[in-house]
């Protein structure tokens, strides 16, 4: 029981930054824009964060610089994707190409430096008598809250407002949508802004929680492994919960299994949610042959007024 | 808000009606949605653009951006030294550029060459490592197909999900880039490390018999010939042959060519065993021209540049020879700001925003302002 609430909990911690980057991407890829820039602009969300954190020495502000990277990231991709209608895959490819780059140009001078802030705690107390639920949820900190209720505001916007139905018509059919006088380009920018922020909120979220202190590429590929975990959940936000926490726990465990000391070497559990990742999609893709996966029909197909189909 | 959007295709006319009294004419922004040609001068345009913003990035890290570019050039291209480096570097990115494009040329979004490349580099200094004493003749060749063998198999890892099960190439591809970095990591720290190298995380350094001979005493060596052969077969084949013909079909339109009888999976399965193979020589070009062991960090992220070279080269085999030269310069040139207190990752910068206003001039160049009726 202990070991479990003990993977729990680091399920949890290693899966919020995921979570973010996944809400993040589900909102942006919802609107029928690809959104592949996941790992730079994370990246570019943390060593925000980073700088802002070292130069102020306050959490929040470290959140808000992340954020408004996160913003200037979104308008570039959506600039590049709504309106000059370029390539998507590159045009996240080059997001990504160029966030790493960047980011690690910026952070050099505070890499391994530790943060002078953390994050609040929200200590509530009255749960702490309760077993399970008292150590996994009495000390968490504010930003695991805001994860929770993301998902949760996700989904009543997407499945229970007008306005989700707006957008989940966007995503599957623009020319409907734009019939229906959804404004297209403008919604569109609005979702792609609104989740690149999301999405480097989860780099900040990684840095000022999760780790301790920037290092160059310090996301290992937890970009595109959300990207992955997208198709994962279906572009259901509630899924996205399970399968973020899911590759959380595959990390926690992995560095487990080193502390226990067994004979394999720690390259190979490394590999673990690299591995597991691609397994994962070839399962679903077995299982769901002939049926759709689920994504918004239009996704990646750029949208032009009066065009033929 | 008028001004950007505008460039959607949708009409500005709509926002001018407004304006109609001070008898503005009506202007629409629009795509040519015919050819998709470039003026010769975006690519130009779009380098000097991303080296103006990243001055703006140098410039905040207290360094003057034009003495940083001027050390860049004459680092790369300014001295016989550097001149050599900077072929060195061409060829690792012509030959994986060549590879990636051949991938595209059919839109299978290749991004792992960077794996296949360390793939081909473990490879080939297994040969060196289980067979030691094979004369010059027998080593080298096996070496060489080892590498192309091992970056094909490593490529074939993201077509078979691809055609099969349906996975995404960009996310497979991917996730084996850091399965191949982390499989170095375990060879170079663990079984393969040079017990007289102080630590050093390396393989034994290999002997004559398995480095690829240099031209005259410098450090340029016969991988070249590897990377100008590459070229002029992905030439030949897109030009000349049938299976080139087939390829170009599937690009273009992979239902009409699925209707006209075209097996698309078979197709795919080669398509990336040979954009692998190509990638994985040259990881074995690298070990064996170059460094002569394999070491930690053996690739400064030639597999992600090469998606770069073969993106602004538009896939073209003239074109995959200058943009690889060029990026080649740009690594070489990042290395020499490093003495003066910059990170190598001023290249990579570069390299990110250069695609970034490549893209964005492709699109730009299509733009056509004309009177709305």
């Amino acid at each position: 029981m202990e070991m479990i609430i003990q993977i729990a909990a680091a399920a949890m911690s290693a899966g919020t930054p995921l979570l973010f980057a996944v809400l993040g991407g589900l909102l942006i890829e919802r609107s029928g824009i690809i959104q592949l820039g996941a790992e730079g602009v994370m990246l570019m969300g943390a060593v925000a964060a980073a700088l802002c954190c070292i130069r102020t020495g306050s959490p929040a502000a470290a959140l808000a610089a992340a954020l408004a990277v996160g913003a200037t990231l979104g308008l570039l991709h959506a600039f590049l994707t709504v309106s000059l209608r370029v390539n998507q895959i590159v045009s996240g490819l080059a997001l990504t190409l160029f966030g790493s780059g960047l980011s690690a140009f910026l952070g050099r001078s505070i890499a391994g430096q530790p943060m002078p802030g953390a994050v609040p705690k929200l200590d509530l107390p009255f749960l702490e008598p309760v077993p399970a639920a008292g150590d996994l949820f009495a000390h968490l900190d504010a930003l695991t809250w805001l994860s929770f209720a993301l998902v949760i505001g996700m989904h009543l916007y997407l499945y229970r407002t007008s306005w989700g139905l707006h957008l989940r018509a966007l995503g599957d059919s623009p020319q409907t949508a734009d019939v229906m006088g959804i404004p297209v380009a403008a919604f569109r920018y609005g979702c792609v802004i609104a989740g690149t922020m999301l999405i480097a909120l989860g780099g900040a979220d990684l840095l000022l929680v999760y780790a301790p202190a920037w290092i160059e590429d310090m996301t290992a590929g937890r970009g595109w492994i959300a990207v992955a975990l997208i198709i994962f959940a279906r572009w259901n936000p509630l899924r996205a919960l399970l399968a973020a926490y899911f590759f959380g726990a595959l990390d926690a465990l992995g560095f487990r299994i080193q502390l226990i000391g067994s004979d394999i070497p720690s390259y190979f559990l490394k590999m673990i949610p690299y591995v597991v990742t691609i397994l994962m999609l070839m399962y679903l893709g077995w299982r769901n042959r002939g049926k759709p996966s689920g994504a918004p029909e239009s996704l990646g197909v750029p949208y032009i007024r009066e065009q033929r189909l | 808000m008028n001004g950007k959007a505008s460039a959607a295709g949708t009409e500005v006319g709509r926002a001018g009606g407004a304006r109609r009294r001070t008898a503005v004419p009506r202007l629409a922004i629009e795509f040519d949605p015919v050819s998709d040609r470039v003026p010769w001068w975006m690519p130009i345009a779009a380098v000097l653009a991303a080296l103006a913003v990243c001055a703006a990035f140098i410039a905040a890290n207290g360094l003057d951006p034009l003495a940083v570019y001027r050390k860049m050039l004459t680092g790369a291209f300014g001295t016989r030294f550097g001149l050599t480096e900077t072929l060195v570097k061409t060829i690792p990115l012509l030959l994986c550029g060549v590879g990636v494009a051949i991938a595209y040329r059919i839109s299978f979004w290749n991004i792992g060459a960077e794996g296949q490349f360390l793939a081909g580099a473990m490879a080939a200094t297994a040969v060196t490592i289980y067979w030691p004493d094979l004369p010059a003749a027998a080593s080298l060749p096996l070496m060489t197909l080892a590498g192309i063998a091992a970056g094909g198999v490593w490529g074939l890892m993201t077509a078979v999900p691809r055609a099969y099960f349906r996975v995404s190439e960009l996310i497979s591809s991917l996730m084996l880039n850091y399965v191949a970095m982390l499989l170095l990591d375990y060879f170079v720290f663990g079984p393969w490390r040079d017990p007289g190298g102080l630590n050093f995380p390396g393989s034994p350094m290999f002997t004559a018999s398995q480095s690829l001979p240099a031209f005259g005493g410098t450090r340029l060596h016969f991988g070249l010939v590897f990377a100008i052969a590459a070229v002029l077969l992905y030439a030949f084949l897109f030009r000349c042959t049938r299976w080139g013909y087939e390829l170009r079909l599937i690009g273009s339109n992979p239902e009409a060519a699925r209707n006209a009888g075209i097996r698309l999976n078979r197709h795919l399965l080669l398509v990336m065993l040979a954009s692998g193979g190509l990638a994985g020589l040259a990881g074995m070009a690298e070990v064996s021209g170059v460094a002569h062991r394999l070491m930690y960090g053996i690739s400064p992220g030639y597999g992600y540049t090469a998606i770069i070279v073969a993106w602004i080269a538009r896939l073209h085999p003239l074109g995959l020879v200058v943009s690889a030269f060029l990026f080649g310069g740009l690594i070489v040139g990042g290395y020499s700001v490093q003495t003066i207190g910059l990170p190598s990752s001023t290249s990579e910068m570069l390299q990110g925003a250069v695609l970034f206003f490549v893209i964005a001039g492709a699109a730009l160049g299509r733009v056509r302002i004309r009177r709305a009726g």
